[in-house]
């Protein structure tokens, strides 16, 4: 591709990472084979809650092929450390959240089906998993805690002697006086209970991880299925202690989806990695599919009460909220900040609410523990403000519409009473197109001539706002965060004119290479097949916060912007020598370096090469080379909102649905590549649809067992449960980055449900219904709606 | 251990493999072609699909041993002469793969469906897609290409 003109901002470029994942020659984890590597296999607890009275691994070194087995004793007495939450989150009474400790591989007690209880290394994966049925584990079982809305009861079976009734901590947010106020005074108050159903991510490609030590320089590697190579590394060092930071290279090659799962520092890396030195050999582990579902970080898991306060003319006048969230049985990495501060903050939703109150707790359960999934706390935000709008505007008898128009927020810069200032935004205009694309006008008609062949159709809304491209380091920190969330760039020039971009973020699906790439060639004026994405390896690339929270156009990019500009004010310093011009007379433009005014210019290879000869620099005034960093810390969240529009036919007689037009309108600011952008939109919505029609992570009450723990018991959405969507866009520039982007990746996600089950409830006429609203739910709700006469 | 031998993407191939040995490890662990993915241990996910004799298979569904003797085409063999198949073309063409992962058993079961269903419509291609399970992309530019090729193709 030659056309520059094809290739830069704002056009659907082709990917130029995909030649090798359809020729097959990608290199995920698995496909990456070391010499003399070993195999590891985790043994995991059959029980929701037990203690380990002991653990006798005799018959299984015996086993053929088995090379060692290490259990946490072994970890304990290397005086490693555990696994980490990195965010501390307080509780109305100032008290820090509880936290118990999470050891590596279990000590003395284990807490959810999954948890990790011994790690086998043997030659082959299989004589791994034959000798780990050999390790005789002495349990003694408890009762279990499974579910969210016992767990904080007195006499529920306790996770942790640090929290007592199972609570990690009790938090607020609002203006609770000004919330009560306006309840006082409301004309109406409309109430609801929801439930946020546990998801279970399920990325196509299973967590693995290599790790291996090398003897003679001391220095560790681990190969990982990581959303963030760098924070691995500094948690494996600064937190768990295996090895100091300069000695453990993290390399995340090819990953095959994450939608936040991969974030976090698991236990099987970790013993991995610290137990190669041991070993003296690689030890290679990739999860089963089953394993997935016990140990990935599930996702989502409110249950909530909510009250919307109006007046007479259906103004919203406050809203309050009591949440429960589902911590499961450890904190996992990021996992307090997903149902408190990435979540109260959105509950004012596109509205102008002036006074919100939300109190969350945080319980642990003996479940897997529970950290973000793709949209982390703001779809459960959405969800709960959509579903109770939907709600009031039914029960004040206003068109759903025209209720959320009478309280759209107009004017910005707005200060919500839950921290966001939303900064830019238009909301009218989305919802105005996403009616004109759904033909909200002609809904009345085909809801009738639906009727007429026996089916119910059904239209809902949601209009939401997200914030992501998290976060200002400053923000985030001073609420609780251990990390700073800038992002990182370098931009090396060769010799020979093309060009390196090192990145501290990492694509496992979201086409940095090609977008990245397409920024730079709109900058310099090159090609895109002479810029390279450099991602993934904490030896090439020097620090990085990674890909999560839809941050690496607005964050990510707005580092390589800053780098670009250093480099490019270098160049010019360059050509002006080289021209013997001053540097306030030259003209950077389209590859070419012009004295202002002359016929003097210099392309972008000259300039390049002329860096690296340095012949007759002035030396106190230009070093040679031509390679510079920038570090990025955003000054705000950003704020992409928008409108999602479900139209819904459901057969009366089996209670399926099928989803008749799906149309979603977002305003993501400045769009790099819009290719991209609508399949990020199109992933969301299905994973959208997953969440309100199919999927439910589920623990036996009894037994505390993951009963939906295949593919066989989960339902994953396929090709024929989702239709082709429409999508649209408006534009308001974010104010606060370089290149005006808004996060475009998990806000199909947030969006979608409420559009859905708001749908659903209006073609039934009912009130509500949970989710996942299966065939068999949406049934049983018509049959209870239906009135004794008809039946008679 | 038992020696297994097949042709995998037109070459004589052997190797003295575990009688247990899924097909998918024999192609992944003993021939090195690791285009070929696990997702999954219940079959459902397709990742694994691969032709055998001329027909779609997961190959995680099959012990190598069934597959002595057999004509195998995996996602490796699927371009001619550096020349990518129109299937492999249309997906990125439209956009219809993200991480890549669900890739190249879509593809496989692509070329397996435009053989069998000459024309396809979005209703159909959807269907056929059953068993083949993607998180990235939401089906939608998978159908286009798969439409797209098959058009092409026709």
């Amino acid at each position: 591709m030659s056309d520059l003109s094809e290739q830069g901002v704002g056009k659907p470029v082709r990917r130029k990472e995909d030649f090798r994942f359809i020729t097959g020659n990608g290199h995920y984890t698995d496909d990456i084979s070391r010499p003399h590597q070993t195999h590891g296999y985790f043994l995991r607890s059959p029980h929701a809650h037990a203690k380990i009275r002991k653990i006798d691994t005799r018959a299984a070194l015996a086993a053929p092929g088995v090379v060692a087995i290490f259990t946490g004793k072994d970890i304990a007495a290397d005086k490693l450390g555990g696994l980490i939450c990195g965010w501390t989150v307080h509780s109305k009474d100032g008290s820090a959240m509880k936290v118990g400790p999470h050891p590596v591989l279990a000590l003395d007690t284990v807490r959810y089906v999954g948890d990790h209880v011994a790690l086998v290394v043997a030659e082959t994966h299989e004589a791994a998993k034959s000798a780990a049925e050999l390790i005789e584990v002495d349990y003694d079982e408890l009762p279990a805690c499974v579910s969210l809305a016992d767990c904080e009861k007195p006499g529920a079976p306790q996770l942790h002697p640090e929290a007592p009734r199972n609570t990690c901590f009790e938090w607020e947010l609002g203006n609770k006086a000004e919330t009560e106020a306006a309840f006082a005074k409301a004309a109406k108050i409309v109430k609801l209970d929801l439930v946020n159903n546990r998801l279970i991510p399920n990325a196509m490609e299973p967590r693995a991880a290599i790790g291996e030590y090398d003897k003679g320089t001391g220095g560790y590697t681990l190969h990982t299925t990581s959303q963030n190579p760098h924070v691995a590394r500094l948690v494996l060092s600064a937190f768990v202690g295996v090895a100091p930071e300069h000695k453990l290279r993290v390399i995340a090659p090819d990953v095959g989806g994450g939608f936040g799962s991969k974030i976090f520092i698991y236990a099987e890396e970790t013993a991995c990695v610290w137990a190669a030195a041991k070993v003296g050999r690689p030890i290679k582990w990739t999860a089963e599919r089953s394993e997935s579902f016990m140990s990935d970080a599930h996702g989502r898991d409110h249950l909530s009460h909510a009250e919307l306060a109006l007046d007479a003319n259906g103004k919203i006048l406050g809203l309050r909220v009591k949440t429960i969230a589902n911590l499961g049985a450890y904190l996992s990495t990021f996992s307090a900040a997903v149902p408190t501060y990435l979540y109260g903050t959105l509950l004012s939703g596109q509205y102008d609410i002036p006074a919100i109150y939300v109190e969350v707790d945080g319980v642990y359960t003996h479940t897997a523990p529970v950290d973000a999934y793709r949209g982390a706390g703001r779809p459960e935000a959405t969800f709960l403000i959509e579903r109770i709008v939907e709600t009031a505007a039914r029960e004040t008898g206003l068109d759903p519409a025209e209720f959320r128009r009478r309280n759209f927020v107009r004017a910005f810069p707005h200060q919500t009473p839950v921290i966001m200032n939303y900064d830019a935004g238009n909301y009218d205009a989305s919802l105005d197109k996403a009616m004109e694309i759904a033909d909200a006008k002609g809904f009345a008609a085909r809801k009738a001539e639906a009727a007429r062949r026996g089916k119910l159709r059904g239209l809902g809304y949601s209009t939401y706002i997200e914030a992501c491209g998290i976060a200002p380091s400053a923000a985030v920190g001073s609420l609780g965060a251990g990390v700073g969330l800038w992002e990182s760039a370098e931009v090396r020039v060769n010799p020979t004119g093309n060009v390196e971009v090192l990145t501290g973020s990492h694509s496992h699906g979201q086409g940095h290479e090609t977008t990245f790439a397409q920024l730079v060639s709109s900058r310099l004026g090159i090609p895109i097949d002479q810029i390279e994405i450099v991602h993934g390896d904490t030896d090439k690339v020097q620090f990085g916060m990674g890909t999560y929270g839809s941050r690496s156009g607005a964050v990510g990019m707005s580092a390589i912007v800053k780098a670009l500009d250093k480099v490019e004010a270098k160049a010019k310093k360059i050509a002006a020598h080289l021209m013997e011009a001053a540097v306030e007379d030259i003209v950077f433009q389209e590859g070419r370096f012009t004295v202002q005014g002359t016929d003097k210019s210099l392309a972008w290879a000259e300039v390049s090469l002329a860096a690296y000869t340095a012949h007759g620099f002035p030396s106190n005034e230009i070093e040679p080379g031509l390679k510079e960093g920038a570090f990025y810390d955003p000054t705000n969240f950003t704020f992409p909102a928008g409108c999602h529009i479900c139209e819904v036919e459901i057969d009366p007689e089996t209670g399926v649905l099928e989803i008749a037009n799906f149309v979603a309108v977002d305003d993501f600011g400045t769009i790099i590549n819009p290719m991209i952008v609508e399949g990020q939109v199109h992933g969301g919505i299905a994973q959208g649809v997953g969440q309100a029609l199919l999927e439910l992570g589920v623990y036996d009450g009894e037994s505390g067992q993951l009963v939906t723990g295949s593919f066989m018991d989960y339902c994953m959405p396929r090709a024929d449960n989702v239709p082709s969507f429409r999508l649209g866009f408006t534009k308001t520039e974010c104010p606060s980055n370089p290149l005006g982007m808004k996060g475009c990746g998990e806000a199909g996600a947030i969006a979608s449900p409420p559009a859905i089950i708001n749908a659903i409830t209006d073609a039934l006429g009912i009130r509500d219904i949970e989710m996942p609203a299966t065939p068999a739910r949406i049934w049983k709700a018509i049959q209870s709606s239906r009135p004794r006469a008809a039946a008679e | 251990m038992t020696v297994v031998s097949m042709t995998v993407n037109g070459k004589p191939v052997s190797a003295d493999v575990e009688a247990r040995t899924l097909l998918v490890h024999y192609i992944r662990e003993a021939l090195g072609l690791t285009g070929t993915h696990v997702g999954c241990d219940t079959s459902q996910c397709g990742a694994c699909v691969v032709h055998v004799n001329g027909r779609a298979v997961k190959s995680c569904a099959m012990l190598a041993g069934q597959a002595e003797g057999a004509d195998v085409v995996t996602v490796e063999g699927l371009a001619k002469n550096g020349e990518l198949h129109p299937v492999q073309k249309a997906f990125r063409e439209h956009h219809g793969l993200q991480c890549g992962f669900c890739t190249p058993g879509m593809i496989m079961t692509a070329v397996d469906m435009i053989r069998r269903k000459p024309q396809l419509d979005e209703q159909t291609v959807r269907e056929e897609l059953e068993g083949n399970i993607c998180r990235c992309t939401g089906y939608h530019n998978i159908v286009k290409a798969i439409l797209a090729a098959s058009e092409e193709m026709r």
